[in-house]
């Protein structure tokens, strides 16, 4: 069967990775592509990369690094950050990316889901879903988790899908930063309504948190975070090597 | 030498820079020439099996790759490349493969349970299957690859050179003398990947059975 997995997320700034990192054997701890060849062999099962630049030069640096990744690290790459038009999914995609993930730009223009899903194939589309609890529904946020657009999520997500989106990434701001564990509610709310994979972000502290996802919302596919694995508080073989003890499928 | 064969169908990036990654004299190709003097021959694939085989056929590569696959040229197909080389497709329709390597292309959908998502995509264990092919030389059982995909190699059995297990045993890989095909992605799958690609690279005329 196939394995559940495990994703670091790298957000990237001018050319950098964006919080600080310390790791040992790495000599550039904020260079993307150290840390991408660290994570690579360290057991990861995807990346994501964030650009969360504003400029166009900057946008032009990140495409470089994200060649130097894909000429360096040999497992599946997702991009994501300033994905606004179809032109964005090309220019990821010549870089090596092997997924595209959509947030802010398909709310403002949800045809770009379909027309991008029919031009590079549905596997290639992920919808990022930044949601929030507001008076107990599911909102879908946009602008980095700033702005409430109003839309029920579990709907939002689901037309999604039906327009193309091939995977989800579930981005709970409720349990984003508090490190007590994925918003399994949440998780199990949106695994019910799709059938196409749906990854959970947001709230991991430990490897105890993982254990918790797979076990109690067995649908979801894997398990994303980015500062537990960036500030070495969780090692990715360590946690893979634990869940594999708890009978949850890895590849180790 | 190995050539990528590129006729217009999905990015080849990655495909190129693994096979730099483990030394390999890599050339990205629709020169005819370059494919025949070429020592081996890798068919990449992404997308629609109509699409992609016509594409194939508009540029004549398909009988390049067909005259060299029967002068005993490796080649290797991957992903939608290998269930090209297949006789025939029933993706949206029925469409001819090249034909060589007896079987055909269904639906996944077909054999897996309903509850189950589609397409098969992530890493997924190999079971090689009958004596190690040639390409298999540095895996073990077990090992895993990286899968997207949503039709699979059917009727392929005495060719079939690995499954995986996804609610029902699918086509991993196939082979039939100097052919073979992969239906994971070894260039997105990590070491294991890299070293499929190196035995390919490996393969001598010796190891064609």
């Amino acid at each position: 069967m196939i394995t559940k997995r495990i994703i670091p997320c790298l957000d990237v700034r001018n050319g950098r990775v964006v919080k600080g990192v310390n790791f040992e054997g790495i000599s550039d701890v904020s260079s993307p592509v150290e840390l991408a060849k660290y994570y690579s062999e360290n057991g990861a099962d995807e990346l994501v990369f964030y650009d969360i630049t504003a400029s166009f030069e900057e946008r032009a640096l990140f495409t470089d690094i994200l060649k130097e990744v894909a000429r360096t690290i040999f497992i599946p790459l997702t991009v994501g950050g300033g994905i606004n038009e179809l032109s964005d999914f090309d220019r990821v995609l010549k870089c090596g990316a092997d997924k595209v993930s959509v947030n802010s730009g398909a709310i403002r223009n949800p045809n770009l889901i379909y027309e991008a899903a029919k031009r590079y194939g549905d596997q290639c589309v992920v919808i990022s879903a930044d949601v929030k609890r507001v008076d107990g529904v599911f909102r879908v946020f946009s602008k980095g988790g700033r702005e409430n657009t109003g839309m029920e999520a579990v709907e939002w997500i689901k037309r999604c899908v039906d327009m193309g989106a091939g995977e989800v990434v579930l981005n709970s701001i409720d349990t984003d930063g508090v490190k007590k564990g994925f918003d399994l509610e949440m998780l199990d709310a949106v695994c019910n309504a799709v059938s196409v994979p749906v990854i959970a972000s947001g709230g991991a502290g430990g490897i105890k948190d993982f254990i918790t996802l797979f076990k109690e919302v067995p649908k979801v596919d894997a398990g994303l975070a980015a500062s537990i694995f960036h500030f070495g508080e969780v090692e990715i073989s360590d946690l893979k090597r634990e869940l594999k003890e708890n009978g949850i499928d890895m590849r180790i | 030498m190995t050539a990528i064969v590129d006729y217009g169908v999905g990015n080849l990036f990655s495909l190129k820079s693994s096979m730099e990654a483990i030394g390999e004299e890599i050339v990205v190709t629709s020169d005819e020439k370059v494919l025949r003097t070429a020592d081996r021959i890798i068919l990449p694939g992404v997308g629609a099996f109509e699409d992609a085989i016509k594409k194939l056929k508009d540029t004549g590569l398909d009988q390049v790759v067909i005259d060299e696959a029967k002068s005993g040229k490796p080649l290797m197909g991957i992903c939608l490349g290998m269930q090209m080389l297949l006789e025939k497709s029933f993706e949206y329709g029925e469409h001819q493969g090249l034909g060589l390597i007896r079987g055909e292309v269904r639906s996944i959908g077909e054999v897996i349970p309903k509850d189950l998502k589609i397409p098969h995509i992530g890493w997924n264990g190999l079971h090689l299957k009958g004596e190690k092919h040639p390409i298999f030389k540095y895996i073990n059982e077990g090992e895993h690859v990286y899968f997207v995909h949503s039709y699979y190699g059917a009727n392929c059995t005495e060719s079939t050179i690995a499954t995986a297990e996804y609610g029902a045993e699918l086509t991993a890989a196939v082979a039939h003398k100097n052919v073979c095909g992969c239906q994971f992605h070894p260039e997105k799958s990590g070491d294991v990947g890299l070293r499929i690609l190196r035995a390919f690279c490996e393969m001598g005329v010796a190891d064609i059975c």
